[in-house]
């Protein structure tokens, strides 16, 4: 059965996947909806920017990721100047590398979304005398509710599923970062597969019953309703 | 006359030929014959020792070793599911004898191949004396070590600890790598200011002394002894590569290039 060390795991997953994915949406929105109307000539070299950590192993990510935020590294010196001490092996710490490593599955079916909307629903609420953010949020967020909806899903479920990088950055601290991906591989390195088993089988469950719910709430609002 | 002289030339130029043919077929099947290839799972604290151990290994027997490097425990998951590995090279004892229970060892082939030696190091000269006193003294806010659970330095470095009676108190400062290169990686790169590491990662094969920075080669007193095990495994008990290579690790060769890389000689 579940241990009360898998449970804090489980738990300590859903807080930095659930903070990962707001700073995640807080972050990207602005990111995805400037890639999706800009012109500039910077745009593919920021796409590819975004795009990056799907390259890189989750290990080698996290291995730059804590020379970066190391106390040798600008990030860390940064952090240690404004009294925040160095990142690594500390829950924001976790949270900032879950953030890179899972913004592109962010930005991408936003930038999507809000390209799919074109320029005409924007037209019509300006010749309206909607300013650029009221026409944001009564026009371009209701119109792009299926990418937010998908950023979300995505968001999250790949924070949870993370294992290199928050294993990397983390140092697998028991009630700080141990997360529960660290820990189920824990358990099967300690040859303990029957906790493995039931870990894994508890995470499935839950990742399935929270997917399950936000595909169900998406359905229950189609788009062609809003665009009546 | 010039038909005859011609024919004499065409004749040594083919049979000439000819027999370099068959030398060179007969090498050839030579080769086939007697060079073979044999897959080693390799414990990754052991990655340089055995790196040059398999180049000396060709060299002396023509025979090669293709070597697998990760966590003991991993290779022994794969080894469970049939990977087909024919010589394991372990960190520890513990995955040799349970393999052995599994069935999966050649009869009476298990050996100690290697004693590993722990070192409390910091990135910092100077920082760690060669007593190790700083762990009592404290002043630090992470200490790595790899994971207990699993990683057999791990292990040996919480004996250390509890022998100096300092475990409990230092344990809320601990993080931990998943194998004994993730621990040096956050202590290399000073997140952590110390940690426990192995003499291989740190030694400086020139000198025969640590590297960089400052560190406490631990005494095996303080600690159970740490025999890195490896076993012939039923899939290699047929190809004569790995039971070259099982008799090579005891060569003088392969010895003088385990104590070099600070690992310690099974007695």
């Amino acid at each position: 059965m579940l241990t009360s060390a898998d449970i804090a795991t489980l738990w300590l997953t859903c807080k930095v996947a659930g903070l990962a994915t707001v700073l995640m949406l807080i972050l990207g929105t602005p990111l995805a909806w400037w890639l999706a109307r800009t012109t500039s000539r910077w745009k593919g070299v920021c796409n590819a920017l975004v795009a990056l950590p799907l390259v890189l192993p989750p290990t080698v990510l996290g291995f730059y990721l804590l020379i970066l935020m190391g106390p040798s590294g600008p990030i860390g010196q940064l952090t240690t100047q404004l009294g925040l001490g160095t990142l690594p092996f500390t829950f924001g710490g976790l949270v900032v590398a879950s953030v890179l490593y899972s913004l592109p599955f962010v930005v991408q079916p936003l930038q999507a979304a809000f390209a799919a909307i074109g320029d005409r629903p924007l037209e019509a609420a300006a010749t309206l005398r909607a300013g650029p953010l009221d026409t944001f949020f009564t026009v371009v967020v209701p119109l792009a509710r299926p990418g937010f909806m998908t950023a979300t899903i995505l968001g999250f479920a790949h924070t949870v599923g993370e294992f290199g990088v928050v294993l990397m950055v983390g140092g697998n601290i028991p009630d700080k970062t141990r997360v529960v991906s660290v820990q189920i591989y824990n358990h099967v390195e300690a040859l303990e597969y029957d906790q493995a088993h039931w870990l894994a089988g508890g995470l499935l469950a839950f990742s399935f019953s929270v997917l399950l719910l936000m595909y169900s709430a998406l359905k229950a609002h189609p788009v062609a309703h809003q665009l009546k | 006359m010039l038909f005859n002289s011609l024919k004499s030339v065409l004749l040594t130029l083919y049979l000439f030929s000819k027999s370099i043919f068959l030398t060179l077929f007969l090498f050839s099947v030579n080769a086939i014959a007697h060079a073979e290839t044999t897959l080693v799972a390799v414990a990754s604290d052991f990655t340089k020792p055995m790196t040059e151990i398999a180049a000396e290994f060709e060299k002396a027997t023509g025979h090669s070793a293709k070597l697998s490097f990760g966590s003991s425990g991993k290779a022994y998951t794969q080894i469970q599911s049939g990977a087909p590995f024919e010589v394991y090279l372990s960190a520890s004892e513990k995955y040799p004898l349970e393999l052995e229970k599994s069935g999966h060892v050649v009869a009476n082939s298990r050996f100690v191949y290697a004693i590993g030696k722990l070192v409390l190091w910091s990135a910092k000269p100077g920082y760690v004396d060669d007593q190790g006193q700083v762990l009592t003294k404290g002043g630090f806010q992470h200490l790595a070590l790899a994971d207990p659970s699993h990683a057999p330095y791990g292990v040996v470095a919480e004996e250390v600890m509890a022998h100096l009676g300092v475990l409990e108190k230092l344990r809320p400062l601990f993080v931990q790598g998943e194998n004994i290169s993730q621990t040096f990686q956050f202590v290399s790169t000073s997140n952590a200011e110390l940690g426990f590491v192995g003499l291989a990662q740190v030694i400086d094969i020139a000198s025969g002394k640590i590297g960089s920075g400052s560190g406490w080669i631990i005494p095996d007193t303080l600690h159970s002894p740490f025999r890195q095990t490896a076993v012939l495994l039923k899939t290699g008990a047929e190809n004569p590569a790995a039971l070259a290579l099982v008799n090579f690790l005891k060569s003088p060769t392969a010895l003088a290039i385990i104590e070099k890389y600070g690992f310690g000689l099974p007695k």
